[in-house]
Order: C-alpha cells, then structure tokens, then sequence
C-alpha cells in the first residue's frame, strides 16, 4: 500500500477562487477584450491594475452582473459559470455579496430594511435565523443605533459598514469589494482601512476587492493579481496566474 | 344635477386606473428594453397627446364601433356594446390619459440609477421583485404626476368622448359635454354652476394629491 500515487486535486482543498473570464465589451467605436484567469488560495485577493485595465469588469463577471460572459468560475467547490458545460447561475442564485463602489445602498429604505433585503423575498418573512444574523450584524458592525435611518442621513464611513453588513446578510459564499475606500476623503480613508481590515478578519468570507492603493493592498489583501488591459499579467504568494491561460489566445480587436 | 359630476368621477377614476396600470407597465417595459422600431412604438403611445380628439374618437369608432374592427367580435362573440355607454367613455378617457402616465412613469424609471437593481439582483432579487421593491417606490413621485395630469385630462375629456359615447343626459353625459350642452340651449346659470364645480374639484384633487406627494418625502 505504499507509493499509491492519488491526483492532488482529489484531496487538496479546491482553490478560494478559479476564475477564467472571456467577455468582448463594445461601447460605440471602442472594443475592449477581457480574457483573465487566475486561482487563489488566499481568503483575500487583491485585484490590481490602472483604471481601464477591466478589474472592475472581472469582478462583474463573476457577480454574474456582465451578459455573454464564457469561461469558468468557481468558489470552493461551487461552480457559478460553466460555459462549456451550459452553466451559467444568474446574479441572484450566485451567493455573491457585492460592495460597489459608491455602496448603492437602497436610498429609500432604513439601514435595517437595506440589511434584511437579502433575506427577505416578495411576499415572504424573514426566517427568524435570518433576523438574527441581521441582529448579530448590527452589532457587529456598531449599526444598531442607526437601524432605522435613511442612508442619505449617514456618513461615508457609516455608509460603508451598512454597504458591507447588506452584502453578508444573506451569508455569501464570496464578497467582492470595488474599490471599498475610494469614496472616501484621504484622512478617513487611512482610519477606515484599518477598520474595514478588521471586519473582514472577522467575518471569515473569502474575499475578492479591487484597488489601485498599494496601502490598501498591504492591510486588506493576502495575494495580489496584477490585470493590465484585460489580461493578468503577474500574482504574488498565494494566487497564481493559469498556465497557458493568460497567454494571449484570443485576438483582441482594434 | 350632480349626476353629471358622479358620472364624470366614475369614468375620470376608471380610466385613471386603465391608463395608469398599462401605462407604467409599458414606461417600464421602454425604460428597460431595447428593440428595433422602438422610438416607432414610442411616438404611437405618445400619439393621442398630439392627435385631434375628435381624430381619436374616429379611430375608436372605427375599432369598438358596432361594425369596428374589434366590436364586431365583441358583439357576436359576448353581446357587448361600448358605443354609446359610459363604459365606451372610459376607454377614450384611457386612451388620451395614457401617454401623460407613460410618459411620466418611463422618464422616472429612466431616472432610477442601475446600480440598484444591480445590488437588488446579487442579493437574490428577480425582476418582478426589483420592480415592485426598487423602481416603483424610486419612481413613486413622477409616476404620482403623471397620474395626477391623467386624472385632470380625463375629467376634462370632451370630444373622443363626445364621439364614442354621445351626449345622452344620465348616462353618458359628462361634465365638460353638459357644460357645451347647457351654453348651446343658452342656459347661462346650469353652465355657471357645471363650470364651478368641475373647477372646484379639479382645483381640490390638485391640493390634495400634492399634499399627499409632500408628506411622503
């Protein structure tokens, strides 16, 4: 029974992440060719690259929010695209928490209705389980006092935590982050790093954020992918660009 | 003598509801789709804001009349009549209110930014969900005005109306016909009277609906 040879990924971990991601975006006479891959075994990625690179794009691929997107992308062991199997969850059966760049919050509902939107379907209660999570995250993001204020009536900050509790009520299997602290003016920015470091060290979600801030690297993320117009061209520690992947396959236009 | 209000309140409110639910399921169905012959289908909707009434009411005969189009069937078929009838009046009121609520509800839900639904659907939203939780409540304030504009144009309908419906004192005679009516046969104190009250109401719904508007905001 000894040298019993068993392939790796039959009993390693899957990967955090596996993504690979073609889409063609056209907007008027501008073409833009997105065809990045990576995995990471890291429980925070950071997504770098200049503005325009197609980060921003990449995380929309994989909150299913971008049409006619083919590839792959997986979770753990969750599949969510399958473009050659026929797989392809839309956005709401995807189980990924999104915090958007200008957070959206619902402007006409209490930071409490913002939080319960998730678990609360049309025409249906919340399962008490639910609720309590919602309690627990009220507590644990120092919200309760602000349960029934409207989101105009909140700070920048304030704004991002109710932003980040609404995306993780109903338990995703991933968060996605784009650009979390670019709203934000400059001395505030350096206090809610390091807040927002913090949470995510407590609330145990693999995570995904995009940021050009080398800072924000160094305090929220674990591994580091590099996406230089559309493609990923580096990663350190714990992610790793695919072999033959990012290599360009497909021709890009104009 | 206040029949002629009653019925005119009868048949305001109903095309009210009529133009009201078509027209913001068709602001919504514009505001979100994209198809060819789209601004086609736009300035249809928008036609009977443009059109003479009188126009209008020819094309409605030429559709529900007793040997239209559609009236035809609808009177072998099911023994329905709409010339001549107050329900006949309120398929015209629809009719010339329905663009002010089209175009009202599709500019406000054109106004309601993307990233909310965005949000709505990561957070296991569909699309009938994201309507009724998301873009109606953001668009709640045009849609109001429109509907307030479409009850106001429909109280005051006069010759679509005139044309489907009659002038039949009782049944089909509304407001706005028996005021022409009553300055036709030189009655100077009933077309007084019909005059006050039609402003009065008008005047009192535009009060209210606007309180009601500022009190939710």
């Amino acid at each position: 029974m000894s040298d019993v040879v068993r392939a790796p990924s039959a009993i390693d971990p899957p990967p955090v992440l596996d993504l690979h991601v073609r889409a063609t975006l056209a907007s008027g006479e501008r073409h833009f060719a997105l065809d990045a891959a990576f995995v990471s075994q890291a429980a925070r990625t950071a997504l770098v690259g200049a503005s325009g690179s197609g980060k921003s794009t990449v995380l929309m691929a994989i909150a299913g929010l971008l049409p006619g997107v083919r590839g792959h992308v997986r979770i753990g062991a969750r599949t969510l695209l399958d473009s050659a199997a026929g797989l392809d969850l839309p956005a709401r059966e995807r189980g990924v928490g999104v915090v958007f760049q200008d957070y959206a919050l619902f402007p006409h509902l209490t930071v409490l209705r913002n939080l319960e939107f998730g678990v609360r379907r049309l025409g249906h209660r919340a399962a008490p389980a639910d609720l309590a999570h919602i309690e627990a995250l009220l507590d644990r993001f120092d919200l309760r006092a602000l349960r029934d204020a409207l989101p105009r009536h909140l700070s920048g900050g304030q704004r991002q935590r109710v932003a980040l509790a609404r995306a993780l009520a109903p338990r995703p299997h991933l968060l996605l982050l784009d650009e979390p602290l670019s709203a934000l003016d400059i001395p505030l920015r350096a206090r809610l790093r390091i807040e927002l470091a913090e949470m995510l060290e407590r609330v145990r979600v693999p995570t995904l954020l995009i940021t050009h801030d080398p800072a924000d690297v160094e305090a929220l993320a674990q591994a580091v992918v590099r996406i230089d117009d559309g493609r990923v061209t580096g990663a350190t520690r714990d992610a790793a660009v695919c072999p033959g992947l990012s290599s360009p396959a497909s021709g890009s236009p104009g | 003598m206040l029949t002629p209000l009653w019925l005119t309140l009868k048949v305001a409110i109903l095309a009210t509801l009529l133009a009201g639910a078509a027209g913001i399921a068709l602001g919504w169905w514009m505001a979100h789709r994209r198809f060819a012959g789209q601004s086609l289908v736009d300035a249809l909707l928008m036609l009977p804001m443009v059109l003479p009434p009188t126009v209008l009411g020819y094309y409605l005969i030429v559709l529900i009349g007793r040997n239209g189009v559609l009236g035809r069937h609808l009177q072998a078929w099911f023994g329905i009549n709409l010339m001549f009838t107050w329900q006949g009046a309120v398929i015209a009121a629809s009719i010339v209110a329905l663009p002010l609520v089209y175009k009202g509800a599709r500019a406000a839900f054109e106004e309601v930014d993307g990233r909310f639904a965005q949000a709505a659907r990561t957070l296991g939203a569909g699309e009938f969900e994201i309507f009724v939780r998301i873009a109606l409540p953001l668009a709640v304030r045009g849609i109001a005005s429109g509907l307030m504009l479409a009850f106001a144009r429909a109280m005051g309908e006069f010759g679509a109306t005139l044309m489907i419906a009659g002038n039949l004192p009782g049944r089909t005679q509304t407001l706005s016909i028996a005021v022409y009516d009553a300055v036709q046969a030189g009655d100077d104190a009933q077309a007084l009277w019909l005059t006050a009250v039609i402003s009065a109401v008008c005047a009192t719904v535009l009060v209210i609906s606007g309180r009601l508007l500022r009190a939710r905001h």
